[in-house]
């Protein structure tokens, strides 16, 4: 109603808002994606160098677990990022798939990997910090359980889009299982605990950490933020390549 | 509309009667696979006991896993299965009627042949009981989240093996839900309250999900 | 600082097989993502500028 009363050969305001909405449109963020890379490349290795120097020099030898617990800083902070990339992951598929944004859908798929990689990660450490702490080389206790079921459903995602040859149907396919998944979680993780705790025995779990000192703490938080600026990097390197491969985009040239 | 509904359910069992060898061969594969564990893991009657429940739980799980191609497979392939999506009544209602034709053949008779292989592996009476009651309710849930894993991947090359991998991880929930009832002797009526929960919910939320994935795959 | 020596370090009171091999598998996985990753881009930038 108001624009009627603006004079006819005045172009409307564009509102903040819809100039953000230009690099909805893959064309227009790849050269931003390219730009945005290296800083959290950059990121991810300070983070990474501040981390590991905290949880390697700083923090100190557990009373209990020797120096084997230092697995933490970097097993804690990898199913973490397992969790919340599967959680960032069905976000912009369910994005896609309600507005029909394409980049959404790419970002999601090019999320799935580096998330696998994170659970991978995360049970391996886990298995090697169970076998001189617990003895077996796998826990089945409720997270470790959890981990690997998400690792399965991570799997499932890629396998999925892998299956299909149009994207379009890819992208909505995989939104829809990447929904049900996260509906899915907390039934999943909520039974899994239920079944542990029934089947405990002399089994103990890997919830019982080390108490916590403060610099163990604040190693961990550093290293997640370490993986967590890899993650965004490495997930818009990827989309790149997902944006050439589905529209051929190569607008800045290889470094 | 309900009789509709009626006669879709009634079209696939009568297909499914015709396809006779196709539900039997899901039932005999149930029973193949529960007596590989004996022969895998031992005799010893007090192992069986032990392990019947969990054995009798991952059969039905993978039984219901195999049939799942049946669903939409042979309507993807004659057309019927567009047909459906342009005809004018819910969706989601056609596809709950065709999973639960798809429950009554593979699902079904695998509840009535638990009991016989329980016996076969040394179940006691009142466990196995509670047995039969647990797949009842937990195999039409099988079917249901089954059916967004087929829908899914309706026309795919390998469909089936893909389907079941889709479907794997959302069915630990009503495995562990099913075979920990058996054990639980006097809390068992927690788990078939979960069950029941868990029925209620893939009621819901599964037919919906499914059309909107079959949706996805043919449009 | 806790390590009086190199050997030490490597040693991690005897845990040094675990605590290593956590590290050493993470950075390979992250290693091969990166590879993986420059080798997709590689290949989807040569398909797009050959394609119109």
């Amino acid at each position: 109603m108001s624009a009627q009363t603006k004079p006819v050969n005045q172009a409307p305001r564009e509102r903040a808002g819809a100039i953000w909405l230009r690099y909805a449109a893959p064309l227009a963020f790849d050269p931003l994606a390219a730009r945005m890379i290296p800083w959290f490349f950059a990121a991810a290795v300070l983070f990474g160098i501040a981390g590991l120097y905290i949880g390697f020099f700083v923090a100190p030898t557990d009373a209990q677990q020797n120096e084997v617990y230092r697995v933490i800083f970097i097993h804690v902070p990898a199913a973490w990022m397992s969790m919340l990339i599967y959680l960032v992951m069905a976000m912009w598929a369910a994005i896609g798939l309600i507005f029909n944004t394409r980049l959404s859908s790419m970002m999601a798929s090019a999320l799935a990997p580096t998330g696998a990689m994170f659970t991978f990660v995360a049970l391996w450490t886990g298995a090697l910090w169970g076998k001189p702490t617990w003895g077996t080389w796998w826990v089945w206790d409720a997270r470790l359980t959890s981990e690997l079921i998400l690792l399965f459903l991570y799997i499932g995602f890629i396998a999925l889009q892998a299956a299909i040859e149009d994207p379009r149907r890819a992208d909505r396919a995989g939104a829809l299982l990447a929904i049900v998944g996260v509906v899915n979680i907390p039934i999943i993780y909520f039974s899994v605990r239920w079944w542990n705790t029934l089947h405990q025995g002399a089994s103990v779990s890997l919830t019982s950490a080390p108490k916590m000192a403060a610099t163990m703490l604040t190693g961990m938080l550093v290293m997640t933020l370490a993986c967590w600026m890899y993650s965004i990097g490495a997930a818009l390197w990827r989309l790149r390549s997902i944006m050439a491969e589905r529209e051929g985009i190569s607008v800045v040239e290889a470094d | 509309m309900g009789s509709l509904l009626l006669r879709v359910m009634l079209r696939d069992l009568a297909l499914a009667w015709r396809q006779r060898a196709d539900v039997l061969s899901t039932l005999i594969f149930y029973v193949m696979v529960v007596s590989l564990f004996p022969l895998g893991i031992g005799p010893e009657p007090a192992t069986l006991r032990v392990i019947a429940p969990g054995v009798l739980w991952v059969a039905a799980l993978l039984a219901a896993m195999l049939s799942l191609s049946r669903l939409f497979a042979a309507d993807h392939a004659d057309g019927t299965l567009e047909q459906l999506l342009l005809s004018p009544h819910p969706l989601t209602l056609l596809v709950l009627a065709k999973i639960t034709a798809h429950w009554i053949a593979s699902g079904l008779p695998l509840v009535l042949m638990a009991p016989l292989l329980g016996v076969q592996l040394g179940m006691q009476a009142a466990d196995i009981g509670v047995m039969a009651l647990s797949l009842a309710l937990g195999t039409p849930v099988l079917s249901l989240i089954g059916a967004v894993g087929a829908a899914l991947t309706v026309g795919l090359r390998g469909a089936a093996v893909l389907a079941s991998l889709l479907v794997i991880p959302l069915c630990i929930p009503v495995l562990i839900f099913g075979a920990g009832a058996v054990d639980a002797d006097a809390g068992a009526a927690a788990y078939f309250s979960l069950l029941g929960a868990l029925l209620v919910l893939a009621l819901a939320g599964a037919p919906l999900a499914a059309a909107a994935a079959l949706r996805i795959a043919l449009d | 600082m806790n390590w009086g020596s190199a050997g030490e370090f490597f040693a991690m009171g005897g845990y040094g097989l675990y605590v290593w091999g956590s590290y050493g598998v993470s950075a390979l996985a992250i290693a091969i993502e990166i590879l993986a990753l420059a080798a997709r881009r590689k290949r989807a930038f040569a398909q797009a500028g050959t394609a119109t």
